[in-house]
């Protein structure tokens, strides 16, 4: 997907004006952070999981390369074909290959943001291959000319249903129907035919089970195994980050994933899937892929920004996010939007591609809280930005204030002169009440909300009265 | 092809500082921690068929008991009739002893297509914690069944209900062997009650592409 972040702050600005994307954000807003809270209350062990997960994570990590041999070894000793590919286009390439090799015309898709970060589609569509996204959320976006998601798990949570429905008369040719029901029936109806006779299905991955050399899936829909069961050929596509080592730690993480990302105990369907169909099986693949993507990932390991290897793509950081949830995902443009995003967009595309992101974050700390990986959201987004400064990416205007501060800060009689003025300026804006409502020099700041006013002295005129006091004391 | 695969593979290894006295050592581990097999927190093993029910119906299934594999077609039978559901069944070999016909009810064995109303599965596990289906595929057991019709009727024999995956997964070891092609299924497939989306305003509609109802009946 070609990268839009630069524009990000303009792009917020749109999406602060759009009437109709603010009332279909507010129509959803907290619900998911509602449904995780409910599902972690429910669940005694939730904090034992979270830190289990978390070691998990961390251990597949250190010993990476080891990991990925091992899934590699067995998952070809259970007859699948595992290939590497460097980049999201690189993978493009090695999917278009195995449609030509099979005579693939028509490929049917469930949920991979991998996929997404490589542009599969339009690659496939150049290929002379069909692709169908049949999660109901993908393909409405596919048939509303490839509008990107807006979620990593809710990819049409900034539309409405009369949006679908508009959408769906259009393409469907049927009558309008605003009953959601009906509009999730239609949209079975059309892709079942699909399904049936698609010559691939193309799945991604939550978890590569070093073990078995297994793939496992998450789905609630059943597309995820329509895909995987009825096709000839099965592509599962994915980042080298995604191995576990066995059976008992994918329990673990089943039972921290669904409850961070719709507060479900489990999804509908977990499926586990290890090479093609067997002799004698009724149905099943009778060629099975990974496509393992590196695309920025190698650079991260061992650097100070490997704990965002750990993520497990399930939204909690960016269902509980500020932000994301006043802007919703588009304005991030990419394809990981929200915290998670913020970090992953600037390392896997640039930080001079995405340079806005880093700061697209109040520093609440929300997603660190509720990452059931334990990923310091926060901490990398600092440490991003650290980064730009460094190499000298931020506006001149940032710059120049920065340096005066520093002047003055290393200058102390200056600094408390500075300071003095400074909270007594605040203070007269404040007309003696506790917040500031317009503030004279920066009004950007109060647009949205408004400005603490400060205490009546600063700590050094209070230190020094104190001090006073004390010496006068001490003299009597 | 393996120029990319050495590639990234070199660059995860230079990432890690690995050599080669740190590689043996890493081998080392990762075949440690696969044997070892540790767990964390686990579910409760007690009441488990009640548990399993009362989960079950959390994640939307309906369920009904019954005392002997015998009763299972009657059972399936009432029900379908309750919910005005068609009487044709495409059924999983291993039930296809069961007399069906006799409950008037009329069963093909074999996988199910597109045209087919009603499926009926057993079930290799059940899992108490989330009132859960484990189905395994096999030359008798195709995963279509529990897929592609619109209703899908598990039998659940009350022995088959462990406390958990994990639980589950030991089981497997012991059936399939963690070795060879020949026995590890080609799918595994855990199933929670019909298929859904929220995808469109976050409101949960029932059969999004898989089952639009799943009826449990447990034996024994």
């Amino acid at each position: 997907m070609d990268i839009r972040s630069m524009h990000f702050v303009e792009r917020v600005r749109e999406r602060l004006d759009d009437d109709e994307l603010q009332r279909n954000l507010k129509r959803t807003r907290g619900r998911n952070a509602a449904s995780r809270a409910a599902a972690v209350a429910a669940f005694s062990d939730f904090d034992a999981v979270r830190q289990r997960a978390t070691e998990i994570r961390r251990s597949v990590l250190r010993d990476l390369d080891v990991w990925l041999e091992r899934f590699e070894a067995k998952a070809t000793e259970r007859g699948a074909t595992v290939l590497w590919a460097r980049d999201g286009e690189h993978a493009c390439e090695l999917i278009a290959d195995i449609a030509k090799r099979h005579g693939v015309r028509t490929v049917v898709k469930s949920k991979s943001m991998v996929s997404e970060e490589a542009g599969l589609n339009a690659a496939l569509e150049a290929a002379g291959v069909r692709p169908v996204e049949t999660d109901l959320g993908e393909y409405i976006l596919q048939i509303n000319d490839n509008e990107p998601p807006s979620h990593i798990i809710m990819p049409v949570i900034h539309k409405s249903k009369e949006q679908v429905s508009e959408l769906f008369a259009r393409v469907h040719g049927t009558p309008p129907k605003t009953d959601i029901e009906a509009l999730t029936h239609e949209a079975r109806a059309v892709l079942r035919p699909e399904f049936l006779a698609a010559d691939m299905g193309l799945s991604g991955g939550n978890f590569l089970i070093a073990e078995t050399g297994s793939v496992a899936i998450v789905t609630n829909e059943g597309n995820g195994r329509l895909c995987t069961t009825l096709p000839r050929v099965h592509v599962a596509l994915t980042g080298i980050e995604k191995v576990i080592p066995t059976l008992e730690d994918l329990s673990t993480l089943l039972r921290i994933l669904p409850r961070s990302a719709t507060g479900q105990a489990l999804t509908n369907y977990v499926s586990m899937l290890t090479g093609p169909k067997h002799a004698g099986d009724p149905d099943g693949p009778d060629h099975m892929y990974f496509v393992l993507v590196d695309g920025g990932r190698a650079d991260l390991l061992g650097s100070e920004f490997e704990d965002m290897l750990r993520c497990i793509r399930c939204g909690a950081c960016m269902n509980h996010c500020p932000v994301y949830q006043t802007v919703g995902g588009h304005a991030y443009g990419w394809v990981y939007p929200g915290p998670m995003g913020s970090v992953l967009t600037p390392l896997y595309q640039g930080l001079e591609k995405a340079k806005d992101l880093p700061h697209a974050a109040t520093l609440c700390n929300q997603c660190g809280v509720v990452c059931p990986v334990s990923i310091p959201l926060p901490e990398l987004m600092r440490r991003l930005r650290e980064k730009q400064v460094e190499r000298g990416l931020r506006p001149w205007s940032e710059r120049l204030a920065l340096r005066a501060w520093a002047w003055v800060a290393g200058r102390p009689k200056l600094y408390a002169l500075a300071s003095r003025i400074g909270v007594r300026y605040l203070r007269w804006l404040a007309d003696g009440r506790d917040r500031i409502q317009v503030m004279g020099l920066a009004p950007g700041w109060t647009a949205q909300r408004d400005f603490p006013a400060p205490a009546a002295k600063t700590f050094r005129e209070l230190h020094a009265e104190r001090q006073r006091a004390k010496s006068r004391g001490g003299a009597r | 092809m393996s120029g990319t695969r050495d590639d990234i593979l070199g660059r995860l290894r230079r990432q890690l500082g690995r050599t080669e006295a740190t590689r043996a050592e890493a081998q080392a581990r990762v075949e440690a921690v696969i044997a070892a097999r540790q767990c964390g927190p686990r579910a409760s093993a007690d009441a488990l068929i009640e548990r399993f029910i009362e989960r079950a119906r959390a994640m939307l299934s309906t369920v009904d008991r019954c005392v002997t594999e015998a009763d299972v077609p009657a059972h399936c039978a009432r029900w379908l009739a309750g919910q005005s559901l068609p009487t044709g069944l495409v059924v999983a070999p291993p039930l296809a002893h069961l007399d069906w016909s006799a409950a008037g009810l009329q069963a093909r064995a074999g996988a199910a297509d597109g045209d087919d109303r009603v499926g009926v599965t057993g079930c290799f596990r059940a899992i108490a914690e989330t009132g859960t289906l484990m189905l395994r595929s096999g030359v008798d057991m195709p995963p279509v069944n529990s897929l592609l019709p619109e209703t899908h009727i598990a039998v659940v024999p009350s022995g088959h209900i462990v406390a958990d995956m994990e639980a589950a997964w030991a089981d497997a070891r012991q059936e399939w062997g963690s070795g060879g092609a020949g026995g590890w299924p080609r799918a595994v497939n855990f199933v929670s009650g019909p298929s859904r989306t929220a995808d469109i305003e976050q409101v949960i509609v029932l059969g999004a592409h898989g089952p639009f109802r799943v009826h449990l009946l447990v034996v024994g």
